[in-house]
């Protein structure tokens, strides 16, 4: 922000960067060497804002992300009051997931609520058949793993490692204290 | 390219410019003031001096001020949480998050920049408002630090600071002075003079600046959460609660009234000048319009 928009009082949200999100397919490709699966599951998560308006494009979303009957969506509200549209493939076919969050998102764009977006996550099993998400920021533009363990507790060993299996395919999230928990995201 | 509904307010932005450039007048005048009268220089660097320090250390003064102690996530793991998303949101640093043990539902941010920042919450705050309001209250909270209130304030006041201590100075030490100093007591009165006015002019421009800029958080906070009707239910509720406890010192409240000696100003729009936060009544309709705004389809 510049000064003169502190001067003034005046801050406009960040705008969400929604294209990184294609890259996921090749890291994909890199964790798969390594033992990870993809389960065909993903998110978006966002905040949801209040009016018809926001509603209208959820409806729309669901009904463009579901057509063809290939893939489920589902909305739920998480505990912080953050909505997730779960988008669940059959055939875990990566790319197919990564243009269905795509089109969720770019909906929310178009229609004015590019602000709201939050993350997007791609879950994937690892090799010790646990749960671990590639979370997306789309602030930040930038990805980290996410590997929940019972008690809300962290795998931060196994996220280190995954870290540098994805180096040459996503941005990662540099700063460590960004990589924050997720803790009940859908598929996880 | 995406579009988006956040749109700023022209005529809150053209009105604190406008504020802006009255302050900036009023320094550049007092200055050239203060440069015809050297001996000031002490007063005039002891004063911007405290006024640095005050914006230094905003963050540990504030927090030590209201008796707020640093939470970590495990202590408070719910209220982090909602701060985490906030600022992942808004895509800022996290800032220092504390909370002070009193009744009375209040929330604050301070800090120098985004990086050296806290935002403090009451008890009594988190046990009167529900999960949402609360996120609505903290947002606007960090809005208020990406907004870099604490500085643009503290640049403010630094000049009511100045004033305010050269009428005070002037009082102890200017008689003194003039009778070694022939002919100097006539251009020390009116620097005494301007003095006072200057210091009353930018205290009523601080506190117009200052309402411009809760307008301005609640608006930014709004947009963050997209739910500008959680941040006026908080409003409600607390404004509910602190209207009938007065936080004005009783003898500053009687010093200030002093100078508003003519009836014929009614008491409600004084109070409107004086006050640092806008009236709740503006603060809903604002919000009011925003989410309007938010739910147009199309």
């Amino acid at each position: 922000m510049g000064i003169l928009d502190s001067i003034l009082g005046r801050s406009k949200p960040p705008a969400a960067n929604l294209d990184a999100l294609f890259a996921v397919p090749q890291a994909a490709l890199s964790l798969a060497g390594e033992g990870f699966t993809a389960t065909g599951v993903g998110g978006v998560c966002y905040r949801a804002a209040e009016g018809g308006a926001f509603a209208e494009t959820e409806t729309q979303i669901k009904q463009l992300v579901a057509t063809g009957g290939g893939p489920t969506i589902e909305g739920t509200t998480d505990r912080f009051g953050f909505r997730w549209l779960t988008v669940t493939r059959t055939d875990s076919d990566v790319s197919g997931l990564v243009t269905d969050l795509h089109a969720a998102n770019a909906s929310l764009a178009d229609a004015g609520f590019g602000s709201a977006l939050l993350c997007s996550t791609v879950v994937f099993t690892t090799p010790a058949k646990k749960p671990m998400a590639l979370v997306y920021l789309y602030k930040r533009g930038t990805f980290y793993p996410f590997a929940p363990e019972t008690d809300e507790r962290r795998d931060n060993a196994l996220e280190l490692q995954v870290r540098g299996l994805i180096a040459n395919d996503v941005t990662v999230e540099a700063d460590l204290s960004r990589w924050l928990a997720i803790w009940g995201a859908p598929g996880l | 390219m995406a579009r988006t509904r956040f749109r700023s307010d022209r005529g809150l932005t053209f009105r604190m410019g406008g504020v802006g450039l009255g302050l900036g007048a009023l320094y550049v005048a007092f200055g050239a003031l203060l440069i015809t009268q050297t001996n000031f220089a002490l007063g005039l660097i002891i004063t911007l001096g405290m006024a640095w320090g005050q914006w230094y250390f905003s963050d540990t003064l504030a927090l030590k001020s209201m008796g707020a102690k640093e939470v970590t996530p495990e202590q408070a793991p719910e209220l982090h949480a909602m701060i985490d998303r906030l600022c992942s949101l808004a895509d800022m640093p996290k800032p220092r998050v504390a909370v002070s043990v009193t009744d009375m539902p209040n929330a604050f941010a301070t800090g120098r920049t985004p990086k050296h920042s806290a935002v403090c919450v009451t008890t009594g705050i988190m046990q009167r408002l529900d999960a949402d309001e609360l996120e609505g209250v903290l947002a606007h909270e960090l809005s208020h630090i990406a907004n870099r209130d604490v500085s643009v304030m503290t640049v403010a006041s630094s000049l009511g600071l100045l004033a305010g201590f050269i009428t005070r100075w002037g009082m102890y030490f200017g008689g003194g002075r003039n009778r070694d100093n022939n002919g100097g007591g006539v251009p020390f009165l009116a620097v005494f003079a301007v003095s006072l006015v200057v210091y009353f002019v930018s205290f009523l421009l601080t506190r117009a600046l200052s309402r411009y800029r809760e307008l301005s958080a609640d608006r930014s906070g709004a947009y963050l959460t997209g739910r500008p009707s959680t941040l006026s239910s908080a409003l409600v509720k607390i404004s509910g609660e602190m209207a009938r406890i007065p936080n004005r010192d009783l003898r500053e409240a009687s010093a200030i009234s002093a100078f508003f000696f003519a009836p014929a100003i009614n008491r409600e729009s004084i109070g409107a000048l004086m006050s640092t936060h806008p009236p709740l009544q503006q603060r809903l309709d604002n919000l009011a319009k925003i989410g309007a705004e938010l739910s147009e389809k199309g």
